[in-house]
């Protein structure tokens, strides 16, 4: 009963979540003075009659609170506006850029989470030795670097072997199924191993604290006591209860993940979500940069849905 | 160890964590990371604040050739507008550690004042100012910056107010909870018998005692303002009028000093970024890692498992 409960609190706060970075979405965008949507109406020369059409057309001469109520209606149908650049839909414009963005932050992120769990078990077991110095000195290197500026220093390394810029060869006409995939495999090397390099220095520096934190339970010591094998205790004692708290801060770096994206896919021009952030800022494209807030924001909340509910299978003493 | 802490009435109560005046400066003297992370942050310190009488030239004048080779007269060479980048890179530090102090001071006042409440109070109070900790938590920062920023327009004021009100909520969870395990400390409670107000017993009682905690937390925290502002100058949100170092990338990104072959108008500032933030970083985490009991008590030197020696390492061993 318990449980049900917890999964119940978990799924309400992602729904509240989710409703309050739809306003915060709402407000940000019409209720600040001066902002986007009130300068529509603002055409230099215009005659009252214009602006009152103009704000007619956008809504604008209904109160807030009516905006907001036809806002939440508008999203609730899916339909998120036009942006101003190329008058798709932005949803539609959305759909497209995280179709581009998914493979790259999934293999970024898988090859950050497999050698940072290693590296960082690694460095807690020989905690006091060279290994440890070495590993943690280099996670540390590449938890500090900008994000930005490591993928520009990959592109300076890798200028001329492998392409540095966008999602595919346009030069390439009417290519086979595999060169397509050689090509696309090309492309999505460097911005994914900056994103797996940024998140290996953290992955790893999380994994260390959490098995450094358990290898000093009595339990650890108790196993040691009974002369089971290091390896064992590693393993059965010390590793499957620092996994807890890994998978939660894994959880919470998610957030992390999407600055990165929104960085990396600017210095590869990767036509992803964060690439289409970076275009909607530049031309100031807000219907774009609302709805690319808005899908960035609930995607981050799912996913520590997920996380939440995965600890909760993980550890049944939670009850909360 | 302060003499008040000597006096038998005080010592008598066996308070869990001891006297912590000083675990700071004692944290950064004993290990060597640390110091040196110390060390690091403070000659950039210096050489920011001192830019206008140390920097070479006038990080606004041009002084030699678009894209120049470093040379001795210019050791980083020149950036694509001829300007010398040793003095770039020292006034934009001045902006980037400015907007680093400034922003993690209002993100400290933020999320000290609701950690403090929330765990002082507790009860209703902490329920309601952790669940909004939580909500900010999980929305990620950096896109909201970013449209804040761009909504807001450009300028050095309102990155440091967008960076600060984003980052407090790891600050105000753990003072929170370090605040909940001081509040129930018997001298707290000996001081409210004697009839301190909360105002007292917050500033005299239960501050100094998280002080380290807030001091790691600060350290940490203007790591991240600092990277969070390299970040939105480098999607054209920085201030136009100031350099920082992320303005210095950005313009080095844009004017495709890559594409010329100028890396060192490229790879110089980022190095100078990524150890400002290392340095925070092993500052930081060094007291945080002095403060944590669990670690503490790592009792096994986990490969040889060999018992660690417990006595001899100074006022923080347990």
């Amino acid at each position: 009963m318990k449980g049900a409960d917890y999964v119940l609190k978990r799924l309400a706060f992602a729904v509240l979540t989710v409703f309050i970075a739809v306003t915060i979405n709402f407000a940000l965008f019409r209720l600040a003075p001066g902002s986007a949507v009130t300068n529509l109406a603002r055409v230099p020369h215009a005659t009252p009659e214009t602006r009152l059409a103009l704000k007619r057309q956008f809504g604008l001469d209904k109160s807030k609170f009516e905006q907001y109520v036809i806002y939440l209606q508008q999203l609730a149908h899916g339909n998120l506006g036009l942006s101003f650049a190329n008058s798709q839909p932005v949803s539609h414009n959305l759909r497209t850029a995280l179709i581009n963005t998914i493979p790259m932050v999934f293999l970024g992120t898988l090859f950050a989470i497999v050698l940072g769990t290693l590296t960082g078990i690694v460095s807690a077991w020989r905690r006091g030795t060279l290994t440890e110095g070495a590993t943690v000195t280099t996670a540390l290197g590449f938890y500090s670097m900008p994000t930005h500026w490591l993928g520009l220093m990959l592109v300076i390394l890798f200028a001329g072997v492998l392409p540095t810029g966008g999602m595919s060869n346009e030069f390439l006409i009417n290519p086979s199924f595999w060169t397509h995939v050689e090509d696309l495999g090309k492309h999505i090397f460097l911005p994914a191993l900056t994103l797996g390099l940024v998140l290996f220095g953290e992955y790893t520096l999380i994994v260390r604290s959490a098995m450094l934190e358990t290898l000093g339970e009595d339990y650890v010591l108790t196993a040691r006591a009974k002369g089971l094998k290091p390896w064992a205790i590693l393993r059965r004692h010390a590793l499957r209860n620092a996994l807890l708290p890994i998978s939660t801060l894994v959880a919470l770096s998610l957030g992390y993940i999407v600055a990165g994206a929104i960085l990396i896919e600017t210095v590869f021009s990767w036509p992803g979500i964060g690439r289409a952030v970076y275009d909607a800022v530049l031309q100031r494209d807000y219907p774009m940069l609302q709805g690319a807030f808005l899908v960035l924001t609930v995607s981050v909340v799912l996913f520590n849905l997920v996380a939440d509910l995965l600890y909760f299978k993980l550890d049944p003493r939670i009850t909360e | 160890m302060s003499v008040a802490a000597r006096e038998p009435g005080v010592v008598i109560e066996q308070v869990p964590i001891r006297s912590r005046r000083g675990l700071v400066w004692q944290t950064i003297r004993k290990r060597p990371s640390a110091l040196l992370g110390a060390t690091v942050l403070l000659a950039v310190l210096l050489a920011a604040l001192l830019a206008p009488v140390l920097a070479p030239y006038d990080p606004h004048e041009q002084v030699g050739p678009v894209f120049g080779h470093p040379s001795w007269s210019h050791p980083l060479g020149l950036d694509d507008g001829g300007i010398d980048m040793v003095s770039l890179l020292m006034w934009g530090a001045r902006v980037s550690l400015l907007v680093g102090f400034a922003a993690t001071f209002v993100s400290m006042v933020i999320g000290g004042t609701i950690g403090l409440t929330a765990g002082y109070f507790g009860g209703r109070t902490d329920t309601v100012l952790m669940r909004i900790t939580d909500y900010f938590l999980v929305i990620p920062d950096v896109p909201l910056m970013i449209v804040v920023a761009a909504i807001w327009g450009p300028s050095l004021f309102h990155i440091i107010i967008v960076i600060g009100i984003l980052l407090w909520t790891s600050t105000a969870r753990v003072l929170r909870a370090q605040v909940k395990s001081v509040r129930e400390r018997v001298y707290v409670k000996r001081a409210r018998a004697l009839g301190a107000g909360h105002t007292r017993i917050v500033f005299r009682h239960v501050l100094p005692q998280v002080a380290p905690l807030l001091i790691a937390n600060t350290v940490l925290t203007i790591a991240v303002a600092i990277f969070d502002e390299t970040a939105l100058a480098f999607l054209g949100l920085g201030d136009p009028s100031r350099i920082s170092l992320g303005k210095v990338i950005e313009n080095a990104f844009q004017r495709a000093a890559i594409s010329t072959g100028a890396w060192w108008a490229i790879v110089p500032p980022g190095v100078l970024v990524a150890t400002i933030i290392l340095a925070c970083s092993l500052v930081g985490g060094a007291i945080e890692d002095a403060l944590n009991p669990r670690l503490r008590v790592a009792h096994l030197a986990a490969r040889t498992f060999k018992l660690r020696p417990l006595v001899g390492r100074g006022p923080e061993a347990v």
